[in-house]
């Protein structure tokens, strides 16, 4: 089989010296982690390797020869070079030479068994080390559990190889030690004084945010939240429901537990430059909210509109009330069903018109809640329009109610039109004999009921398109907090700063070539898809999407049941 | 189609799409320009103008940088993979790599497009459940669709480098 190596271009200028790495049998392929320089102690050597070996738990061990000859080529070096495959036993021992400055190297490998006289077709594949150490590959298998199945596939080995061997890179050339190495990392260990300050900060800053988020719970806990009105009102609001969802990420974020893999990490930085962006937003909101008295001129303008709305709603009932669209109603029921209306329209005015005074300073003090974040902001506006056209919710379910009596009674006398009845022990319709008087006042509800339909599923019609004009608004400012929820913005500035920690693959490219000579690759990382990095790091939200198909959507509709197009996770049924 | 040999395992054939052709980009742009014109007289807004430029910029753009595809290639590494790149007309380059160990086998396969009857060339997927099924299709040379001689050449490059790891599997 073709032997494969893959060599870190940062050796490429590395002085002679024994090369180090793990060698893969099954796929006959060696990954050189890093370069020992001479002058070196072969039983020191190995002591350090099996001291890597236990910390890492992958087996590293001496895989070959590097010359790197700047003067004209030595004989004696190379022979040295040979007895050393005698030293550190490794089947094929491979011997690299690079002459000066010269791009074509020069590969063989000893076999000490198998019969020398078969070429063997070796193929040199070069890599960024430092890269593919950072890098992840997507899918992430498990490495702990699934030995195996990383071992299959090459690229997994290779890839959970360099990112394993992270304790080799900690020795660099100015260290005192008994062996000298070359890898990416040998000029030195580089590190950020501000990643540092950060690490050192974030303990203490931890400690201080669990200690918040634990009295925080504890007060939303307490018995006197919990009365009947005060937790229905709790789970009706959306606002709290966000509150909630953020106090939960707060506690994810504040844990001091470290992320045990890669995934954890991840959703961590997530949330939390989530977070972050989220409250940047909404105090830029609220500076621009409280500039130049905006509040202000939000709440005069917010009464005008409630009246105004108050008003369209009057109009149309006075429409309705008389010949609408050239249909004919019943005048008694209509002048009932409208005057009713108008009633509740009344009291809503007065209401509103009661608490105007204390309008402003409310608004006011909601508008600092933005502070919290854009997304709690936006709830809150979600809110105020629910209160606001809570009278059109009421007409909704008045309208409902009444046309969903009134198709069942319809069908019921329909079927007893027709001899039948519904057998509710065995939930079907069976054959009944009915006595005549039975019969006859079936008959007259129906006819009564019958001539009623169209005012009844007139007003029906009319109050469910102004409910579901009110359900869409509000379901477009949620969607708009789920999107702020669920993006993860840290994974997108990754893959857009520094593609490769995110890989979806590789790509080789074909380096100049020479008859002869090894082929040479470049192996370099193919990072992810935008669209794949969203899908992989979404973040869960608790909002689920209206499960109701068209289809039953419409048959609630028709026959007058009442629809609650966004159900949250976690709430019962009705 | 052209191909280039590197070394005994590893080969390199390019195909090259039919080139953006400069009259049916005029002629779109013309006819655009020609209703955004028609568009300004009627509602005497000069928006419409500026609009229309900007979006005729921007589709050209999208246009050669996601939809026109330039060359596509392929290269076999015997015993590392196939790699499939598309470059487009913009300069981008799409890559995907497949390992030789997910590798089936790569067949000529036909399919009934329209009126007519094209063939085309396709990786096959291992199962890694089913050693003898096959999990997925990879396509190539999509958008250039070369004719049956040109993929005649490819498939018989192709299958001579499969044959060299069949048989360094049952000598190994």
């Amino acid at each position: 089989m073709v032997l494969k190596v893959f060599f870190p271009t940062c050796c490429s200028s590395a002085e002679s010296g024994i090369l180090i790495g793990r060698w893969i049998s099954e796929q006959n392929s060696a990954i050189i982690l890093a370069v020992v320089h001479f002058p070196f102690i072969p039983v020191q050597v190995k002591q350090y390797l099996s001291q890597v070996q236990q910390v890492t738990k992958i087996k590293v061990s001496v895989l070959g020869s590097w010359s790197n000859s700047k003067q004209e080529k030595e004989e004696s070096l190379n022979k040295f070079l040979e007895d050393l495959g005698t030293i550190f036993a490794h089947e094929p021992w491979i011997q690299i030479s690079k002459e000066r400055d010269s791009k074509f190297w020069t590969c063989s490998t000893l076999r000490k068994e198998s019969d020398s006289s078969k070429e063997e077709e070796i193929i040199l594949v070069y890599y960024d080390q430092r890269k593919v150490m950072l890098s992840q590959l997507h899918p992430p298998v498990d490495t702990s559990t699934d030995h195996k199945a990383v071992d299959a596939s090459k690229l997994a080995a290779m890839f959970d190889t360099v990112a394993s061997s992270k304790i080799l890179f900690m020795t660099d050339r100015y260290d005192d030690g008994p062996i000298k190495l070359t890898h990416w990392q040998s000029d030195g260990v580089e590190a950020s004084i501000i990643v540092e300050l950060l690490k050192q900060a974030s303990v203490p800053a931890c400690l201080l945010l669990t200690f918040l988020l634990s009295l925080t719970s504890v007060v939303c806990k307490s018995r006197m939240l919990k009365f009947w009105p005060l937790s229905f009102l709790w789970s009706k609001l959306s606002t709290c429901e966000q509150l909630g969802h953020r106090l939960q990420h707060l506690r994810i974020i504040s844990s001091s537990k470290k992320a045990q893999n890669q995934v954890q990490l991840m959703r961590k930085a997530n949330i939390f430059v989530s977070l972050l962006i989220d409250v940047a937003l909404g105090i830029l909101l609220m500076s621009w909210l409280y500039r130049k008295n905006r509040i202000g001129h939000l709440a005069d303008t917010l009464i005008p509109v409630a009246d105004r709305v108050a008003e369209e709603l009057q109009d149309l009932l006075q429409w309705l009330m008389g010949a609408p669209a050239g249909l004919k109603m019943n005048r008694a029921l209509d002048q009932v069903l409208g005057r009713f209306f108008l009633y509740h329209i009344h009291l809503w005015i007065s209401y509103i018109h009661l608490m105007s005074p204390f309008i402003e300073m409310i608004l006011w003090y909601v508008g600092l809640s933005a502070c919290l974040g854009l997304t709690v902001a936006l709830c809150i506006l979600s809110d105020i329009i629910a209160l606001l056209t809570f009278h059109i919710y009421c007409f909704y379910v008045y309208g409902a109610r009444l046309y969903c009596l009134k198709i069942y009674g319809l069908s019921s006398l329909w079927r007893l039109f027709r001899g039948k009845k519904w057998n509710v022990l065995r939930q079907r319709v069976d054959s009944c004999s009915y006595d005549l008087d039975q019969l006859f006042i079936g008959t007259l509800l129906f006819t009564i009921l019958l001539f009623l339909l169209p005012t009844t599923a007139l007003y029906y019609l009319v109050f469910t398109l102004l409910r579901l004009l009110v359900v869409v608004v509000q379901g477009l400012i949620h969607l708009l907090v789920d999107l702020i929820d669920s993006l993860p913005l840290y994974a997108i500035i990754l893959r857009l700063c520094r593609s490769y920690r995110l890989a979806a693959g590789v790509k080789f490219r074909v380096l100049e070539q020479k008859h002869g000579k090894p082929l040479r690759l470049l192996m370099q990382i193919n990072p992810l898809s935008y669209g794949s990095v969203v899908q992989t790091y979404r973040l869960p939200t608790y909002s689920c999407y209206p499960k109701d198909s068209w289809t039953s959507l419409c048959r609630k509709l028709f026959f007058g049941e009442l629809i609650y197009p966004w159900k949250h996770k976690g709430e019962k049924q009705d | 189609l052209r191909c280039r040999q590197h070394s005994a395992s590893c080969r390199e054939l390019a195909v090259r799409a039919p080139r953006l052709r400069l009259r049916a980009l005029s002629a779109a742009t013309s006819a655009a320009w020609l209703a955004a014109y028609g568009l300004f007289l009627l509602c005497e807004n000069s928006m419409v103008l500026s609009a229309a430029i900007f979006i005729t910029l921007i589709g050209l753009i999208v246009y050669l940088h996601f939809v026109k595809v330039d060359q596509e290639s392929l290269l076999i590494i015997g015993s590392l993979g196939i790699q499939v790149t598309s470059c487009y007309a913009s300069g981008k380059e799409s890559t995907t790599f497949i390992e030789m160990s997910q590798v089936k086998d790569v067949v000529i396969n036909e399919a009934i497009h329209m009126q007519k009857v094209i063939y085309y060339l396709c990786i096959l997927i291992r199962d890694p459940q089913d050693p003898q099924g096959v999990s997925e299709v990879v396509p190539l040379f999509q958008s250039s669709k070369p004719r049956l001689d040109c993929l005649m050449e490819v498939y018989k490059s192709c299958q001579e480098i499969l044959e060299q790891r069949e048989t360094a599997l049952q000598s190994s």
